[in-house]
């Protein structure tokens, strides 16, 4: 499904990803892991399309396509989601039209029909539901007021309506008290199927507690230094970066 | 008034003439082909118009102490607009509706960029024709329609007509209202209105009444080409209510560059007015060429305790918008409102916003601006709230946002606070924003192309007006700024 090949990216002329090899297949759910300023949030930017990421050298292919050539609505119709670290605030549009907005842009690239607004309104007051969202929680602004919990639970919110292919999660973890993370890892589980993949991006071990991957990899200094099993993810916590760090230096 | 729009066809051939002027009695519909006077304004034109229109005499004599009025003044250079000067007598003051000869022959010759914006607000081909200029066979259906909502408001004693048709039908109350709000010594383009204003609406809300329906101009088949200097005037009596939309989204074409229109509203004791427009003129091309400037004077008078006066307003055309629809608060416990998104684009230049003139006492004013500047525009918002000493308790809150589309545009904010009630509140919140990157890539990412995502989030920014828009009225504005914006990002 994901071929990232030799890929080196740089922003504002400064090189991040120096030769980052990766291939994830249907099915499969992912983690990369790494310290701070490994690169792990420009490579979730530059899959989905951010501008200001340079691609000096490699590809990254996606169900047989390269990305480079595709603007980032293009990637998102294809299947390809983000779920973003820091998910901004949209004043005045509220969450049901946004995610309206969304779901039809993708059905209209498939050539099906808009959704019927009754329709719709039952299918996210369900997902709600399931995300533990009060009612209203959908009449109100795109994460405007929200809390940090409840914006990285909006971003699980959109993910589940548009169904993606491949979904890429950026630090979806991070400022989650433990109920919160447990609904979320619920919400990304109920995703897992043959035909799906899941890469998640994160900084710590305790998320692959709730949302246990096939196979974690290691970003440090833009590269792959190491991948294994989920058992990989075990070792860190014990021993932290460094070690790894050191070897590849 | 400037804005206004008819949808019916502005010339038909004879047989619809006749039908015109039997169905309304208006008198110079058939007559007027030969009547167009050459360019130039002078004492004896002011007589003309008003001969033509065989108003009573009190009306001439106060056009042309308008007119006297109005040489003395200066042309007014203060509003944040730049144009050429004007020059008033290459105007021709009464002009019949437009000729064949002198409008497009068909759709053809019409500039294809509007073309394709009527196709895209789904406007029929008939419809087209008639916004941009071409002359064709009056729209029957309008007509049918137009005659049942007469006798609906007839019923419920509600004057609805032509201010030509009040001068014949309702004299004195024409008499007793015009000039009472907007005198014409009130500025420069007041004075030249009430000099030469050639027709507009007059409406008439008799004690109690609430009206029955929304009126429309949609519906005033009689607005037909009376464009370049209108007059309305709306009174509603003690207790009564009264909802006005002017104007329509699809772009309309007019010869006339300058439009001076004058707007007078009279809210007695526990009365409520509320009007709303939704202005869409041609803003030219590209360039700025051929686009409509739009000089208006829009004032309500809340006369009564209790009474209530709303404006609400979608500005998106015209090459420059210059407008301050305000209220006076004379009645205790009255409330003024006005809502108001603005949006230039290209090269546009919208100089608006309000004046709330508190006199009475615990007045309460709401103003609401959105300001949206794209390309090239400069979008400028001036307001003036006056608290009067006799306004004890009164209150104003003022909201007044700027967003901005592209780094080559300006938003600019001119408040003016003179309060002289030490009980009184009044407050001011400003902000200015841009479309961020972060806001347009969680759109793209979502699967929204950048001009839907721009659209959704400006008409996000404009919610609070919005939704004080008559529901079709509102749906159809959100349609309009997506359509406005479109080539204002990428």
């Amino acid at each position: 499904m994901l071929k990232i090949r030799n890929l080196h990216v740089a922003a504002e002329g400064e090189a991040i990803l120096k030769g980052l090899d990766l291939e994830v297949a249907a099915g499969e759910v992912h983690a990369i892991m790494g310290p701070n300023g490994s690169g792990k949030s420009t490579l979730a930017a530059v899959m989905a399309g951010r501008e200001g990421y340079e691609i000096t050298e490699g590809s990254i292919e996606f169900l047989g396509e390269d990305l480079a050539g595709l603007e980032p609505e293009e990637r998102a119709w294809r299947g390809l989601f983000l779920a973003f670290q820091y998910p901004v605030e949209i004043p005045g549009v509220t969450n049901l039209e946004f995610l309206r907005a969304s779901v039809d842009a993708h059905r209209a690239y498939r050539g099906e029909e808009a959704t019927s607004a009754v329709d719709f309104m039952k299918l996210a007051r369900a997902t709600s539901k399931q995300l533990r969202f009060d009612t209203d929680f959908l009449k109100r602004g795109v994460n405007e007021g929200f809390s940090g919990g409840e914006k990285k639970r909006n971003e699980l919110l959109q993910m589940l309506l548009l169904q993606p292919k491949l979904a890429l999660l950026d630090e979806t973890d991070s400022g989650l008290d433990i109920d919160a993370l447990q609904i979320v890892a619920d919400g990304v589980n109920t995703l897992r199927s043959p035909e799906r993949a899941i890469v998640m991006i994160t900084h710590y071990q305790r998320l692959l507690d709730h949302i246990v991957p096939d196979k974690v990899h290691v970003l440090s200094g833009g590269r792959i230094v190491r991948s294994g099993g989920k058992e990989l993810a075990l070792e860190l916590e014990r021993k932290g970066y460094g070690w790894l760090e050191e070897a590849a230096a | 008034m400037s804005e206004t729009a008819s949808r019916t066809s502005p010339k038909g051939d004879e047989a619809i003439d006749r039908h015109l002027a039997r169905e309304y009695e208006a008198g110079w519909v058939t007559d007027i082909e030969s009547d167009t006077l050459p360019p130039g304004l002078d004492e004896d034109v002011v007589r003309f118009i008003s001969a033509k229109k065989n108003e009573p005499e009190w009306m001439t004599e106060w056009r042309l102490e308008a007119y006297r009025h109005w040489l003395t003044m200066d042309h007014p250079n203060w509003a944040h607009v730049h144009y050429p000067k004007i020059d008033f007598n290459s105007i021709s003051y009464f002009s019949a509706p437009r000729s064949q000869a002198d409008g497009p022959k068909s759709l053809d010759e019409v500039d294809p960029e509007l073309l394709r914006t009527y196709e895209k607000l789904g406007i029929p081909l008939h419809e087209q024709q008639m916004l941009a200029g071409v002359a064709v066979d009056a729209v029957f259906d309008s007509v049918s329609v137009a005659t049942t909502f007469k006798s609906k408001l007839a019923e419920a004693g509600v004057i609805f007509c032509s201010i030509s048709e009040a001068l014949q039908e309702h004299p004195e109350l024409v008499r007793q209202y015009i000039g009472s709000v907007v005198p014409y010594r009130d500025n420069y383009f007041a004075a030249l209105n009430s000099a030469v204003f050639s027709d507009g609406s007059f409406v008439y809300i008799p004690k109690g009444v609430r009206c029955p329906m929304e009126l429309s101009t949609y519906f005033r088949i009689n607005a037909q080409n009376t464009g370049q200097f209108e007059r309305t005037i709306i009174i509603a009596e003690e207790g009564s209510h009264v909802s006005y939309l002017e104007g329509c989204t699809a772009p309309q074409r007019d010869e006339n560059q300058l439009h001076a229109a004058v707007v007078e509203l009279v809210a007695h004791k526990d009365a409520k007015i509320k009007y709303s427009t939704v202005q869409n003129w041609y803003p030219g091309d590209s360039e700025g060429k051929g686009g409509i400037y739009n000089f208006v004077t829009k004032r309500g008078l809340c006369a009564g305790e209790r009474s209530h006066i709303s404006w609400t307003q979608v500005e998106t055309g015209s090459a420059i918008t210059w407008k301050y629809p305000s209220v006076i608060l004379r009645g205790d416990d009255s409330v003024g409102e006005f809502y108001s998104v603005a949006l230039a684009r290209g090269r546009q230049q919208a100089d608006t916003g309000t004046k709330m003139i508190h006199l009475g006492k615990n007045t309460k004013s709401t103003i609401i601006s959105k300001g949206i500047s794209a390309v090239k525009a400069e979008n400028s918002y001036r307001g003036l709230v006056r608290i009067a000493p006799t306004a004890d308790g009164a209150r104003n809150f003022t909201q007044c946002d700027s967003l901005l589309i592209g780094d080559q545009c300006g938003a600019h904010t001119f408040p003016y606070i003179e309060s002289r009630n030490p009980n009184a509140t009044v407050e001011h919140e400003a902000t200015t924003s841009k479309v961020s990157d972060d806001q347009l890539f969680l759109c793209r990412q979502r699967g929204l192309d950048p001009e839907k995502a721009v659209s959704m989030i400006v008409n996000g920014f404009c919610k609070e007006v919005f939704r004080e828009l008559p529901m079709e009225f509102a749906v159809e504005a959100g349609k309009l700024l997506e359509i406005s914006l479109e080539g204002a990002v990428g």
